[in-house]
């Protein structure tokens, strides 16, 4: 296999990674608002992330990072045309992180109800604008011979891609809910498991319709491959969590986004920005690419410490694998009788 | 302005805000894995309560850290896409192998360090700590080679066929003589920051939050430790600083120039410690100097040649005012003087009066005794913020320095910048994140003093008969 289509590869393993992980954060922090009662529940959501968040998030700045070194048109194209919602998804995720990291800091109401409020819209718009922008990449956009981005903003909100956004925030609102089934105990694990079922039967019907538009438009072999097997994953995640299989459920969304994830590269391949002005204006996996010594040397780096850093991601993932309750959640009332 | 001026502020202002709250995180990290590892060895409660109450500040300093890294990681891509095109070959692997290597291990073991409080082994939760502490030096060592690799770039050659630089040698890229010397100044540097952050507090605790005779103690321990680590770091700093100085001359005779005002060829040269009058060296009011000073710290002599601005700017026209390559042509190669002359003062300025302050409250200290008296409390207040500003002072001067190059000889800034984005959209961004910066300074001051002003907490002790399975959370959000 030639060194760009490796590249192109581990990039796009790089976003699944984000989208698998970074998604059910994104889901818990939208469905704070939905879930939680009280003050305590809405902790014992927070805290099923709080130890991993960060680790997620970092698979975003590696996947920017290696676009540079493997693509770097691809980089400058992307982020100098996106430039808006790219802006807009920063000031989210910075939001967002100090509402992590700051909002249990004092005991007021006033304090915690406003960094709520950052971790909900924080996660929600990224949950919706990567879906937008990922299925703009696809799709195209137009791009001129200098491969600098020609549209503006409202270029990218057309209705193919905010089907897309639609679809990766409902995806990420259900695997959140996976997730709290899983992480959680008590009532609220089983408010978790009713709404997991509810908001995958809603992400079933359009992420299917979403898929099947990407395919009918730029679609292969491959892609079609993979999203009917991400389509049966998402099933097969809802029946689990039906029967009340939480673990099996979980790995039923993880799989979805992936591969559906892994789908659109697949559709987009060998391109990696095509431009709707012309054909031969397209970004791809040769034109944009880095040169072979640079693909060399990151390929090295990559085989070597990708594999230390999945080890040690779950290890955190082992050490945390309890789940939390009300009672676990310091200075909350003690829980009488039996815990769920 | 047109859109490269904003992206140049732009640019200036999240980059330095972001690097307000990396010394803290560098320096106080290390700072607070020495807390814990002491805790470990000895077993004292001083330093558990330490660690824990200096780990929540440092955490406080570190969200931000994070948040703000996030933007520089996407703006070479969004501001600076032209510059991004020419070098991403060369510039795009360290960025990348720092995020694989650094940023993970840096979020995943801080996680862990966090909320492992009840779940690990003592030893295995200090190695958390130290482990985030290598990251961020790993962070810091490939950032940096990415920014020494502009300031001298080595290991690439010019390719006219795809019009951009590549990359030839990466090892050249990891061993640039600038980045041997930018990394161990700018990590003691760094140092220098936790330290004087852990010192200021201390010591401000000390006089105002003293419950009992034990919490003096306590008070003493960290005040010895920090103002140790800020003095020798200070040390390390100066000695460095002068190695960085000589290579400068080397490789960007104008920077050196810039950072005196010297308008014209001296030999030898004497160093300027402060001037009144004008800066386009017109007219002088009032000026200290030292004599052959300035020749030392350029070239290791002190009756080496130091070459002025108005020599060096003939020189770089005639190297580069001619080429047909639009990238390197520039129509004034002298960088604003009054910026990279004051900046470069106040670096060294605030740094060596942090390091003074250390050496005071040492010679203080002596025997079990604590410094006492109001005064105290303002070099208590003065003491983290002195050497973050340096800090910011010298990267100002760095890149200031720089200009009109973004990659020196190579680049410049003019022809670097996005040519597709619109001035609004760099205005949009350019707001947003100021206002948002502000918003967030005054948040997180807000809670560092609260933190503070609440003084060190007792432990609380942990019920050891408990049930693991229903005892609360060691820490939670
Ligand atoms: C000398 C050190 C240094 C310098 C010059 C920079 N940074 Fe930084 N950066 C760090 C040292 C650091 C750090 C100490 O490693 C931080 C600070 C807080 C933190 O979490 O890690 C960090 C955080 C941080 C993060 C968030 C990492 C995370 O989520 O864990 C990103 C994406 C960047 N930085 C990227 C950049 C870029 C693209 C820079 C160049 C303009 C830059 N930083 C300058
Ligand atoms: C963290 C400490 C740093 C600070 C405080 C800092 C600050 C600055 C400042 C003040 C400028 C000058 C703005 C101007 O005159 O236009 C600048 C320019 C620049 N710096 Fe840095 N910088 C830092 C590190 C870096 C690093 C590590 C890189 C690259 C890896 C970098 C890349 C650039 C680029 C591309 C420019 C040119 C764009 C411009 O002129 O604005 N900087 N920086
Ligand atoms: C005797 C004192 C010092 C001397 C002679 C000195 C010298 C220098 C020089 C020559 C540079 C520019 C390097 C270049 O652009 O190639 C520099 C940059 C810098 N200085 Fe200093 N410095 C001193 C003290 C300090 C102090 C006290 C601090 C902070 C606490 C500091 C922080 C920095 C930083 C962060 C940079 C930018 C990174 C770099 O280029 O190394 N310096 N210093």
């Amino acid at each position: 296999m030639e060194l760009t289509t490796v590249w192109f590869c581990l990039i796009a393993v790089l976003w699944m990674g984000y989208f698998c992980l970074e998604g059910f954060d994104f889901g818990v922090g939208m469905l704070l608002p939905v879930l939680a009662r009280d003050d305590t529940e809405r902790r014992v959501m927070i805290n099923t992330v709080g130890p991993v968040w960060d680790g997620n998030e970092v698979w975003v700045l590696v996947a920017g990072g290696a676009t540079f070194a493997a693509f770097p048109e691809w980089y400058a194209t992307l982020f100098s045309g996106f430039y808006l919602p790219l802006l807009l998804i920063l000031v989210a995720l910075i939001v967002r992180n100090l509402g992590f990291e700051y909002r249990s800091k004092r005991d007021e109401e006033t304090w915690r109800r406003r960094w709520d409020l950052a971790l909900v819209v924080g996660s929600f718009v990224p949950a919706l604008l990567w879906g937008v922008a990922f299925a703009n990449i696809v799709a195209g956009v137009p791009i001129n011979a200098d491969k600098e981005y020609t549209g503006n903003l409202f270029t990218l909100l057309n209705p193919y891609a905010l089907l897309g956004g639609l679809t990766t925030t409902l995806l990420f609102l259900t695997h959140g809910a996976m997730f709290l089934g899983l992480k959680t105990d008590g009532e609220i694990r089983h408010r978790a498991r009713g709404l997991a079922v509810r908001l995958g039967l809603a992400a079933a019907v359009v992420a299917v319709a979403f898929l099947v538009w990407t395919q009918a438009r730029t679609g292969d072999a491959a892609s079609a491959v993979l999203f009917v097997v991400a389509a049966a994953a998402l099933v097969a995640g809802l029946l689990a969590a039906m029967r009340g299989r939480e673990g099996w459920a979980f790995v039923g969304t993880m799989v979805t986004i992936g591969l559906a994830v892994a789908g659109l590269f697949a559709a987009l391949f060998p391109d990696v920005m095509p431009s709707s002005t012309s054909a031969a204006y397209s970004l791809t996996t040769s034109n944009a690419s880095a040169t072979d010594y640079t693909l060399t040397l990151m390929t090295w780096v990559a085989v070597v410490f990708t594999p230390i850093v999945l080890l040690y991601q779950g290890w955190t993932y082992w050490v945390f694998r309890k789940r939390i309750a009300t009672h676990h959640i310091p200075g909350a009332p003690v829980p009488t009788g039996s815990s769920a | 302005m047109d859109a490269l001026d904003i992206a140049r502020w732009q640019f200036g202002i999240t980059t330095v805000y972001h690097f307000l709250f990396v010394p803290v995180t560098i320096g106080l990290s290390g700072l607070v894995a020495v807390c814990e590892t002491l805790w470990v060895r000895r077993g004292e409660d001083h330093w558990l309560r330490l660690t824990k109450f200096f780990g929540k500040l440092f955490l406080i300093n570190f969200a931000i850290g994070v948040a703000t890294g996030i933007v520089q990681e996407f703006q070479f891509g969004m501001n600076w896409s032209d510059y991004s095109r020419f070098v991403g070959d060369i510039f795009g692997a360290p960025l990348a192998i720092e995020g694989l290597l650094a940023f993970f291990l840096e979020s995943t073991f801080l996680g862990l360090w966090i909320f492992g409080w009840d779940r690990l082994p003592k030893r295995v939760h200090a190695a958390c700590i130290w482990l985030v502490h290598i990251g961020t030096l790993l962070s810091a060592y490939f950032i940096l080679a990415a920014n020494s690799w502009m300031q001298h770039p080595v290991g690439y050659h010019y390719n006219p066929d795809t019009g951009r630089a590549e990359l030839d040698d990466f090892v050249a890229v990891l061993t640039n003589k600038v980045q041997l010397v930018t990394f161990p100044h700018t990590v003691l540097a760094s140092y220098m920051a936790g330290a004087g952050f852990m010192l200021g507090v201390s010591l401000w605790l000390a006089l105002r939050r003293t419950r009992s005779e034990d919490d003096a103690r306590m008070y003493r321990r960290s005040t010895r430790l920090s103002a140790w680590v800020l003095l020798v770091a200070g040390l390390g700093v100066a000695v460095s600083g002068d190695v960085a100085g000589k290579i400068m001359t080397e490789v960007q005779p104008m920077k050196m120039a810039a950072a005196e005002a010297l308008y014209d060829t001296e030999q030898p040269a004497a160093f300027s410690i402060l001037t009144i009058g004008s800066l386009d060296g017109s007219e002088e009011k009032f000026a200290i100097k030292v004599p052959d000073l300035l020749s030392f710290l350029a070239t290791g002599s002190f009756d080496g040649k130091v070459e002025g601005i108005n020599q060096l700017e003939q020189q770089y026209e005639s190297t580069y005012g001619t080429s047909s390559d639009a990238r390197v042509r520039a129509s004034d190669y002298t960088p604003v003087i009054p910026v990279t002359y004051w900046a470069f003062r106040f670096m060294i300025g605030f740094g060596v009066l942090a390091a003074l302050f250390a050496a005071l409250v040492l010679s203080v200290g002596r025997r079990g005794r604590a410094p006492t008296g109001r005064a105290w409390v303002w070099v208590a207040v003065a003491l983290p913020l002195l050497p973050v500003f340096a800090s910011s002072f010298g990267w100002i001067f760095t890149e200031m320095g720089r200009q009109p190059w973004t990659v020196f000889g190579l680049m410049t800034t003019t022809t670097a910048v996005s040519p597709g984005v619109s001035a609004g959209e760099v205005w949009t961004s350019l707001l947003a994140f100021t206002l948002l910066y502000g918003l967030l300074a005054v948040v997180e001051i807000g809670l560092v003093l609260r933190t503070v002003r609440a003084g060190v907490p007792e432990t609380p002790p942990t019920d050891p008969d408990a049930d693991p399975g229903t005892r609360p959370l060691a820490y939670a959000y």
